[in-house]
């Protein structure tokens, strides 16, 4: 494998944020706004309830299909308006979204995430959501979590992308 | 109007909230919607370990910190003042699937039997809480991407090895769920 595509998975992986610009960091608490809305409905909808996603998986009830289809939809017009009418951020910075370019890690991967997903209940912010709603238990699968992470991180040059 | 929002939300108004974020973050401040990456950030601010993957400027993404500070926030505040304390509705044929193997307490949105501290110290709480997240982190990684950054954000934008990411998503955890699961369950 070549450097150049060692870095564009790098990149691919990275998931940067395009903004050059810089703020103080308080300027963040905006994410913090839109974050809190995110918790309430997952909580609400009861997408961090590990028994949905059993019932998704087992094509039992339509609602995580629901969520999700929905969710995509809203996405992809939201995204098509941007471009379409080059809406700038509130800052006046042009919007980017960096494409993702394809390597077999999203198969790989994507299965293995697949298993942890249906065995936990939960993807990454549902487990962050769990805290707010007091299992702190599940502390021990965000740390088991970073760990993975760290693990790819550590092996990444030695598996098939 | 209180009592609408103390029931669980239908799923086409979970959903149109969730697509709303992905050009909130956008027209925010130019971010894309992703949560997974927050795993490698942890990594590369408090166990770099001199690896490649985990050196970049972490603290040019603390906004991710601080999206998913209020996720948790937001989780807070939607358990304490706006539920009920009706069990969760789970449809028959997984109650009656769940109760082979001693899972019968709906009052959480996570089966206590399964997810708690004493849980941890057996064979099968083992797996669900330890293995389970592992594969979630090394996954999402190795896929460069969870059910947000992928599924939501990737497929917003037209991306197809999002769709390639999001299908093998899917079909790891119909494997998991229907093959592998019943197995880890019944330990």
């Amino acid at each position: 494998m070549n450097n150049e595509r060692v870095q564009n998975i790098d990149s691919n992986t990275a998931c940067v944020n395009a903004s050059e610009q810089q703020h103080p960091a308080w300027y963040n608490l905006k994410y913090t706004i839109v974050g809190i809305l995110f918790g309430i409905v997952f909580v609400k909808a009861e997408i961090i309830s590990w028994f949905r996603i059993q019932e998704m998986f087992r094509l039992q009830s339509f609602h995580m299909f629901g969520v999700i289809g929905t969710a995509v939809f809203v996405g992809a017009i939201s995204v098509f308006l941007i471009k379409k009418f080059n809406v700038k951020t509130i800052h006046g910075e042009v919007i980017k979204i960096a494409d993702k370019e394809f390597n077999k890690g999203q198969i790989y991967g994507g299965l293995l995430f697949g298993f942890g997903w249906a065995i936990t209940g939960a993807c990454p912010g549902p487990l962050f959501a769990h805290i707010g709603a007091g299992f702190y238990a599940v502390l021990v699968v965000i740390l088991s979590a970073i760990a993975g992470t760290w693990t790819y991180g550590f092996f990444k040059d030695k598996l098939p992308h | 109007m209180i009592e609408q929002i103390q029931q669980p939300w239908p799923w086409y108004v979970a959903g149109v909230i969730i697509g709303l974020i992905v050009p909130a973050l956008l027209i925010l401040g130019n971010k894309s919607f992703g949560i997974s990456s927050n795993l490698r950030h942890i990594c590369a601010a408090c166990f770099p370990a001199d690896i490649q993957f985990f050196k970049y400027d972490w603290k040019k993404e603390i906004w991710n910190f601080f999206f998913v500070g209020g996720i948790l926030l937001g989780a807070f505040l939607a358990t304490h003042y706006l539920m009920t304390n009706a069990p969760i509705q789970v449809s028959p044929a997984l109650q009656s699937e769940l109760a082979q193997y001693g899972i019968r307490n709906y009052n959480y949105m996570l089966p206590s039997e399964l997810f708690s501290f004493e849980a941890l110290f057996t064979i099968r709480g083992f797996i669900m809480m330890v293995v389970g997240g592992f594969l979630v982190g090394f996954g999402t990684r190795y896929a460069g991407g969870c059910t947000s950054g992928h599924s939501i954000m990737g497929l917003s934008n037209l991306q197809w090895p999002s769709l390639v990411a999001t299908i093998c998503f899917m079909a790891g955890g119909f494997l998991m769920a229907n093959i592998i699961l019943p197995w880890i369950l019944s330990l």
